[in-house]
């Protein structure tokens, strides 16, 4: 669509325009769920199991029962025989139809499975009274051996559920043609073999998960507050779990501090907190702890990947086969193994790959469960194929630049609807230009020449350098392809825009934001489509009394599929109202245009009347044209014809003191493309914080279980959130190739970041390696881990 | 229902509040809690995040690391307070300073941060980037990579980034 220069600076798509979010959150204004209240709340106090596999010999919960403020203490047992549930929680994503689903009831009656799961309730007068009583709970475990990794779960000696014989969940695979990728591996001239482990993560959204549930007894409504990504999703799935009529759930998503995906599940806490307040007409609440949240919600990550990558003398790919072995973790949550299926169809990455093999097996460990973490899948996959082009640049003798150039679908050059060989349609791409740019911003040629010099001088800090050019595959999604995936719900995302009598908009917003500036995009795309001002546009979002319909914020998916809605349910509302100009003007609507908010017709622009003017002729219905309805509202449910395929090159620029190992990020180069940007400040933010969380995976975080999988860094003090002072500033830079599937050519980029960024650092980190042949270093590269590759790579003792 | 309680004033943005709280309250939970501060965030349960933190006679401490009755005597500034301690009827130029270099998503961990760059360039008026970035170690954000609130301390610094 054209973007002329007057809307942009008017605060139209494509202008840097402050954010409309951040009045009340830089003063404290905002609410958070913490900061609500309701008259006679009882507080949760959960008691969480404190081993990984266990029968539940016996609960003494009268100490507790006793304590000052306790209103009653329930164990799963009896909030079993409560009733409060009809099903387990859900899992919305059973990918194979033979997948073993063990139930994941919210509180465990006879076993528990992973460290934290819930084994009793304390309900109390105050946060203080709740946390007090916990420790007064005396629980008695028999243990069971436990799964404590991927590794003893595939060995199946001892199993994470009992009643199952296997640990082995699900096997999916995309594998065309076995043996023509077999024949081309074996063909091959060079074949990369590689094993990569995907550490689980810690997602640590600031904002620590929480409910409010306040019941009205008399009416049978219950509101629920939730940190959640997902109001819409969580109201159906409340429904479904509780049996309590959906149409008197309302779930709201306050000022939500982060998501990162581990606020979009279906937890506990908020299947308890709803049952609970209806069966006690009391409001029920609870916050979580940060410690807490180790067990208390999901994971991110947690594979391991068999990489084969052939390619014939020259470096040209001819195959790739992969192997993923997933840890779902104790249970099924909501889209726990489907979150690998996200990333299967970019193993190939941007590279045209002739044979492509994928199988995932999907198994159960006594862990946390997993589930989407930024990315979800598609950092993985980008981590496995730029680490292994990286092996191959080495193994053919060229540079990591060139072994990129040489596989580039189309060459590098533009490219539309380009058939991949996982059966996906990338809908543009541009590759090289990404390339160019990140090397020229990053100077790779003059950070090559300081490299050089360290190297022959001996230097201690020695210089890396590491290239990555991702795809992702975001815009979730067409309903149809969701569907034949075995995925529970559609793709699709439902607008309202609707002129109020005065002039002034207001959108609903089925996406749902917590942090990314819809209140912000979605006025840009009014002001353009309306030719008005964007501070003549409300946005109501994230409740469901509100925003009735909607599929909710994850995945990358709010512009290229919510902000479409919202443009095209704009669209609706113009031609609805040129309709009432053309009445007014006595003209026929085909000879009226619209021009910066105001129709007018064709050769007589004397007459003409604003778009904001008609929403009074349409409220009052006076005089409008035979048939019409009053109002000027329009809704639409955009359910997009295919994903949305963003991509870009990272460079990353590490210096390694390798007297300690210990790693710095000094440089960070982005150059992304996303297709057209409603908000250039918007797009470099969310680069900016996707980067650091995939440098933070390859540098810092990884949760960490002992033998009897209990997790042993859950807080802050040993869980290594990156600080200021351990990043760089980040450069970014954009190139613009549209998208050809949707009418605004727009991409997504809340995920990009991290996509790119882990397989950029580590590339960088091998690279400052190599003069001792270091050729792969597991994530996260910790001093310690780098002083071992080094001395195991010299030689020496390890 | 307090056990052994014990009373205290405390005197935030200005404002006297006469509590009763528990010996074992910390100055976070009176002032959210008690006082209905909200925005003073809690993010953590080990000191590490920094949402929580707040002036203390003009310098920042993380507010879970104070007992309430320890505040007791203090001046004490939360985000809610913050404009008014500024010049001008608008926002504090910190404030105003991570709106313009959009240095918050989520703003989260936005009001804490505020109040320890505000702490940090009082402080340490010369500070350049590394030093900005040395001193908010103690303050974590997951959402804007730093980036952002990085420029806007060192443009309220007078080094425009």
């Amino acid at each position: 669509m054209a973007v002329t220069d007057d809307t942009t600076r008017a605060g139209g798509i494509g202008a840097r325009m402050l954010r409309k979010e951040d009045g009340k959150l830089v003063t404290g204004e905002a609410e958070f769920v913490d900061d609500i209240h309701a008259p006679g709340e009882l507080w949760m106090g959960m008691v969480r199991s404190t081993v990984a596999h266990a029968r539940i010999a016996a609960i003494d919960t009268s100490g507790a029962a006793s304590m000052p403020g306790v209103q009653s203490v329930l164990t799963g047992a009896q909030l079993a025989d409560m009733e409060l549930w009809v099903a387990p929680l859900p899992c919305a994503w059973p990918v194979t139809d033979d997948m073993v689903n063990p139930p994941h009831w919210p509180v465990a009656t006879d076993m528990v499975h992973h460290v934290g799961e819930l084994v009793a309730v304390v309900l109390a007068e105050s946060r203080f009274a709740a946390a007090d009583a916990i420790e007064h709970v005396i629980v008695e475990y028999e243990s069971q051996p436990p799964v404590a990794t991927v590794e003893q779960a595939m060995a199946d000696v001892d199993h994470a559920h009992l009643e199952h014989s296997t640990n082995k969940a699900y096997t999916w695979a995309i594998d065309p043609d076995p043996d023509g990728t077999q024949a081309a591996i074996a063909a091959a001239a060079h074949v990369v073999s590689a094993r990569f482990v995907q550490q689980r993560l810690i997602p640590v959204a600031i904002e620590p998960r929480g409910v409010l549930a306040v019941p009205s007894p008399m009416g049978g409504d219950i509101t629920l507050y939730s940190t959640t990504q997902v109001p819409h999703v969580l109201r159906v799935m409340v429904a479904a779990t509780t049996g309590l009529p959906e149409q008197k759930l309302r779930v709201i998503a306050p000022a939500v501090g982060g998501g990162f995906g581990a606020k979009l599940n279906v937890n506990p806490d908020e299947i308890l907190a709803v049952a609970l307040s209806h069966r006690l007409g009391r409001a029920v609440r609870w916050t979580e702890t940060r410690s807490e949240a180790a067990g208390s919600t999901h994971q991110g990550r947690g594979q391991i990947q068999h990489v084969e990558l052939a390619s014939d003398a020259d470096g040209k790919l001819t195959a790739i086969r992969v192997k993923i072995d997933a840890d779902m973790g104790a249970y099924m949550t909501l889209l726990t193994p489907g979150v690998p299926l996200l990333g299967s169809f970019l193993y190939h990455g941007v590279y045209d790959t002739p044979k492509f093999s994928f199988t995932c097996e999907g198994w159960f460990t006594n862990r946390t469960p997993t589930d989407a973490y930024r990315g979800a899948g598609r950092p993985e996959a980008s981590y496995a194929i730029e680490r292994a082009m990286d092996m191959l640049a080495y193994e053919v003798g060229i540079g990591t630049d060139e072994i990129r150039r040489r596989n580039y679908i189309n060459g590098g050059e533009p490219f539309e609807m380009w058939e991949n060989p996982a059966g996906l349609s990338f809908d543009s791409g541009h590759y090289g230009p990404t390339l160019d740019r990140a090397l020229e911003l990053a100077d790779v040629a003059g950070l090559r020449a300081e490299q050089q010099r360290r190297r022959e001088t001996g230097a201690i800090r020695q210089l890396g350098i590491g290239l990555c050019t991702y795809v992702e595959i975001c815009g979730l999604a067409p309903s149809r392809a969701l569907g034949g995936l075995n995925y529970g719900a559609g793709g699709w995302e439902h607008a309202t825009v609707r002129i109020l009598p005065t002039g002034k908009v207001e959108v609903v917003s089925g996406s749902t934001p917590h942090g990314q500036g819809h209140e912000t995009s979605w006025s840009q795309i009014i002001a353009t489509k309306m030719g008005i001002s964007p501070d003549d546009v409300t946005v109501l979002h994230s409740d469901t009394a509100l925003s009735p319909l909607g599929l909710d914020t994850y995945g990358s998916r709010s512009l290229s599929v919510g902000g479409v809605a919202i443009a095209m349910a704009a669209d609706k509302v113009i031609e609805k109202a040129r309709k009432i100009a053309a009445h007014q003007f006595e003209a026929a609507p085909e000879d009226v245009e619209f021009v910066d908010g105001s129709f007018s017709v064709a050769g007589t622009p004397s007459k003409s009347v604003h778009i904001q003017e008609l929403g009074f002729a349409a409220f009052t219905a006076h005089d409008l044209p035979d048939g019409m309805e009053p109002n000027l509202q329009e809704q639409v449910s955009f359910d997009p014809p295919n994903f949305a395929f963003p991509f870009g090159t990272h460079v990353a620029v590490v210096e390694i003191d390798e007297d300690t190992g210990g790693v710095e990020l000094i440089g960070y180069y982005a150059v992304d493309d996303c297709g057209n940007q409603v908000n250039p400040l918007i797009v470099e933010g969310q680069i900016h914080g996707g980067v650091v969380q995939g440098a933070a995976q390859a540098l810092y975080e990884v949760a960490v279980y002992d033998d009897d999988a209990n997790i042993i860094n859950p807080s802050l003090m040993n869980y290594l959130v990156p600080s200021a002072a351990e990043m760089p500033s980040i450069v970014t830079d954009s190139t613009c190739t549209p998208s050809t599937t949707n009418p605004l050519g727009v991409k997504g980029v809340g995920e990009a970041g991290t996509i790119g960024s882990a397989a950029a650092v580590i590339n960088a980190v091998v690279d400052a390696l190599r003069p001792h042949g270091v050729t792969d270093i597991e994530m996260p590269a910790s001093p310690m881990r780098v002083r071992r590759t080094i001395e195991q790579a010299d030689g020496g003792a390890s | 229902m307090v056990a052994n309680a014990v009373q205290i004033r405390l005197s935030v943005n200005g404002e006297s509040h006469d509590l009763e709280v528990e010996p074992r309250t910390l100055l976070v939970y009176a002032l959210r809690d008690d006082i209905g501060l909200t925005g003073t965030n809690i993010g953590c349960d080990s000191s590490s995040c920094g949402a929580c933190t707040v002036l203390v006679d003009g310098r920042s401490v993380k507010s879970c690391t104070m007992l309430a009755v320890q505040a007791e005597g203090a001046e004490i500034t939360t985000i809610e307070g913050l404009a008014a301690t500024s010049d001008g009827d608008g926002l504090h130029p910190m404030q105003q300073a991570f709106h313009e270099y959009h240095g918050l998503q989520c703003g989260y961990c936005t009001p804490g941060m505020i109040l320890a760059s505000v702490s940090l360039i009082d402080e340490y008026p010369d500070l350049d980037e590394s030093g900005v970035r040395e001193g908010l170690e103690g303050n974590l954000c997951r959402c804007t990579g730093y980036n952002n609130i990085v420029k806007a301390v060192l443009q309220v610094a007078g080094k425009e980034a």
